[in-house]
């Protein structure tokens, strides 16, 4: 019987017509794709995307040379160098990361005792060469002074739950 | 020991024996239990105030301060119990009320014993919401980076300058929360042991100043090696972060160094990457230019082969490891040629036996020691670390100590016998004869400064038939030493790197003895002596005196950079190790040593590290017991001077300035700067 019921199912085309029901019912339902470069989707204010180096309102970096991201860091691909500043401060004199080697898990973000270091909202970074995804501090302070505003903001929005 | 009554105590249900009058702390360790602290440190005596180490002792009303605690046969010391963890948890809340938190910018952070047992020990969250108070900062050198504000006061380093350097010029003033730990007038300590005192504070309130923000010890790797910058021996570890030395920290040892280390090995490392010879280098019409390994090997190759053996001659600097004099001594003696020295301030060294160039003693023999004469010779300067346990001597039992020389401040009261030979020969008439006389164990001590002198060779006889009338040389005990001032001495000395038969001193070739003079890191001596028209090899780490006479330069490696063997002043063979790399084409100097010897012509049988080991041990057995001092023998022998020889000229001494004493310090820029803090200031007017 069970033989039977499955030749007769086939020779009715039953389930190309109720697939051919899915297709339609989704012709005219909301569509989830977007148009990529004009529309954007949400992003949330965990998102990890490329780095940066922040400032104080002053305008005094905040990085601290303390080294704590560095010794975080899964893909060991931050290297940092630090000595005295002429005010005796403690400072880098290199903040290299390796954007190739980074996984982006944020663990840099979660060390740093001063929020100097965070991973903000651009993830359009891609580029034409390997080397132009080595960072120096002072592309990670162009991306921390470029982001500012939002990354306060994304910092300020998941306080809370730190 | 076994004079010391021993009692039962039980701790945390354990039960140990610990000797009568020891502390609860020290019970508790012996059962391994682990009390946290931060002012007890068991080479300083006890303090008690930081209160971190308390326990609970059944039938006491309140938790008691374990350090300052003797235990009582029976006591049963409790370190574990709710009460315990609630007590160390207030004291450590106590402690972090004032601690600025500061962590990420602190350098002892990661190696920190507030932060370690902050986590151990301490709450989960602070409850102080007041201002922490803040202390001004005080200058204490240029070795040492003092941030009172991070201060707990445990006041070690106060117990350490006071006890073990012995220079009182720590203390604290105030009451409360306004007790500071100062230097009382704004100057730089006076000690040539300062940089334990970063060692022993337990927060990072004294840290050290060349070090400061340059990593993380966690960054840092580390290599076990030795101190050659004076001849202790010390034990160190060296602290490199890939092609920089970054800090050399001391390692336990406790017959040699316990856990002290002199600032010149622990700070003048800078000098690694100062003026150093990172090429070969060859003299051409009157000016040196660089050159490479090839050329340097063919201008000495063309050189030597013309020459007869005895034109030719070496001489070992005071730093140099043993493998490469081995390999220097082979080379020479594969040329035919006896014409080799170490003594570059012409010592009168007398090296037929062991005993006569070594400090027989041993340094932990100090401690039974009951007299001690010290002869031409300032410890302080010359060994800090040797120094300090003659100091411990000195003051744990009152060893009468006399002097002669020059009548140096060495820390501990000291008897001052005279200034020359003629008090050395009248020494047993007055009454410090008497005291010697009636020790059991007396020591004398002769420095470098009273051998290298016309008359040294009757010094050093008269020094050794002074022990041997004081029957000091016997085998239960063997009170002559001699102090050596540089790590590499002893290594030369016991491969006989000494004129051999036939052979020219160190005066005889400078002075146009020989055609060709191969300098292996020789930087003590007077280039200005060698004559004109010798041809000088210089094969060594810096631009020093020497290279800038040679006409020819061979960059070899420096103790951090090689894996060597160093001879202690007691006799105690230890290894170095190699912390970090050569910089550019300079080698490990055996290495070019029997890159050389191919070229002469006599290859030299050995090509790696283990067979030049061999060797070593073929040319002197005593190489064979790393890490042994010789045992005290009875000796009928005596050193070839004549004692009636002595002359008048007083004594002078070995170092004058400690900080610019070697070839590393004088290329150190922190040893200048130290040697600037430390230079005597010239009295104003109104003093």
């Amino acid at each position: 019987m069970a033989t039977l019921d499955k030749i007769a199912r086939s020779l009715l085309l039953t389930e190309l017509v109720s697939g051919m029901g899915l297709t339609l019912k989704a012709f005219f339902s909301r569509k989830a794709t977007i148009a990529y470069p004009a529309e954007r989707a949400p992003l949330s204010p965990r998102f990890r995307g490329e780095h940066g180096l922040r400032r104080y309102p002053n305008g005094e970096e905040r990085c601290i040379a303390c080294k704590l991201c560095e010794a975080v860091c899964p893909a060991v691909c931050i290297t940092i160098e630090s000595e005295p500043r002429e005010d005796a401060s403690r400072r880098t004199t290199r903040y290299d990361l390796d954007m190739t080697k980074c996984i982006y898990c944020g663990l840099c973000e979660e060390a740093c005792p001063v929020d100097a270091i965070v991973l903000g909202p651009n993830l359009e970074f891609a580029t034409e060469t390997r080397e132009e995804l080595f960072y120096d501090k002072e592309k990670l302070l162009d991306n921390g002074d470029r982001w500012e505003p939002i990354l306060a903001a994304r910092l300020q929005a998941d306080a809370p739950y730190r | 020991m076994s004079d010391v009554k021993l009692i039962k105590v039980t701790v945390d249900g354990k039960e140990v024996e610990v000797p009568l009058g020891a502390t609860a702390l020290q019970a508790a360790e012996l059962a391994g239990a682990e009390i946290p602290r931060f002012c007890y440190h068991e080479r300083l005596s006890v303090a008690g105030n930081c209160r971190m180490c308390l326990v609970e002792v059944e039938k006491a009303p309140k938790p008691v301060a374990s350090c300052a605690f003797p235990v009582m046969d029976g006591m049963k010391i409790i370190t574990d119990s709710p009460g315990v963890r609630n007590a160390r948890r207030g004291v450590m809340e106590f402690l972090l009320i004032n601690h600025p938190l500061d962590c990420p910018i602190c350098d002892q952070g990661g190696e920190c014993d507030l932060q370690d047992q902050a986590v151990a020990y301490g709450g989960d969250q602070s409850r102080y919401r007041e201002h922490k108070r803040s202390v001004t900062d005080k200058y204490m050198g240029p070795l040492i980076k003092p941030i009172m504000t991070r201060c707990i006061q445990c006041t070690r380093c106060v117990r350490f300058a006071t006890e073990v350097a012995g220079v009182p010029e720590l203390g604290a003033v105030g009451r409360g929360e306004a007790l500071e730990i100062t230097t009382y007038v704004e100057k730089a300590l006076s000690t040539e042991l300062s940089g334990n005192l970063i060692d022993i504070c337990p927060v990072g309130a004294l840290t050290s100043r060349p070090y400061a923000f340059m990593a993380r010890p966690w960054e840092l790797a580390k290599v076990d090696s030795v101190d050659v910058l004076d001849a202790t021996g010390t034990n160190i570890r060296v602290d490199s972060r890939g092609p920089d030395v970054l800090r050399i920290l001391p390692r336990v040892h406790e017959d040699v160094n316990e856990e002290w280390m002199a600032d010149r090995g622990r700070f003048s490392f800078d000098a690694l990457k100062k003026r150093r010879l990172d090429r070969p280098w060859l003299r051409q019409d009157g000016k040196l230019r660089p050159a490479s390994w090839p050329e340097a090997f063919q201008a000495i190759a063309t050189k030597l082969k013309g020459l007869p053996g005895d034109r030719i001659g070496a001489v070992a600097g005071g730093l140099a490891d043993a493998e490469s004099m081995v390999a220097l001594k082979d080379l020479m003696a594969a040329l035919g040629s006896t014409n080799l020295d170490c003594r570059e301030d012409g010592a009168a060294l007398d090296a037929s036996e062991r005993a006569f160039y070594l400090f027989n003693t041993s340094i932990a023999g100090i401690e039974q020691a009951d007299a001690l004469l010290v002869i031409g010779s300032n410890p302080r300067v010359e060994a800090p670390v040797l120094n300090a346990r003659i100091r411990k001597r000195v003051i744990n039992s009152h060893m009468p100590v006399g002097v002669i020389g020059v009548d140096a401040n060495l820390t501990y009261p000291t008897k001052h016998l005279g200034v020359g030979p003629d008090a050395l020969r009248g020494v047993m008439d007055g009454a410090f004869g008497e005291v010697l006389r009636n020790a059991k164990r007396p020591m004398i001590l002769l420095g470098r400064g009273a051998l290298a002198r016309p008359d040294g060779a009757a010094v050093l006889a008269a020094a050794w038939a002074l022990a041997q009338s004081l029957n000091a040389v016997t085998a239960e005990w063997n009170g002559f030493n001699l102090l050596h001032t540089q790590g590499g001495q002893v290594a030369a000395l016991d491969l006989g790197f000494l004129p051999g038969r036939g052979g020219k001193d160190l005066g005889a070739m400078l002075g146009g003895g020989v055609d060709a003079l191969w300098l292996l890191g020789a930087d003590q001596l007077d280039p200005s002596l060698i004559a004109p028209e010798t041809f000088v090899i210089y094969q060594g780490h810096h631009g020093d005196r020497a290279a800038g006479r040679a006409d020819v330069i061979l960059p070899g490696a420096t103790y951090l950079e090689k894996d060597g063997t160093y001879v202690s002043t007691e006799g105690r063979v230890q290894r170095g190790r190699r912390a970090v790399f050569p910089p550019g084409e300079a080698r490990e100097d055996w290495r070019i040593l029997r890159a050389a010897s191919e070229l002469l012509g006599h290859a030299l049988p050995y090509d790696d590290l283990a067979a030049i080991r061999t060797r070593l041990v073929a040319v002197n057995p005593s190489f064979a017991r790393v890490d042994e001092t010789p045992a005290p023998a009875a000796l009928t022998a005596a050193p070839s001077g004549d004692a009636g020889k002595l002359g008048t000229a007083p004594f002078t001494l070995a170092i004058t300035d400690y900080w610019q004493a070697d070839v590393f310090a004088r290329a150190s820029d922190v040893m200048a700067e130290c040697a600037r803090a430390h230079a005597p200031t010239p009295a104003m007017a109104a003093e």
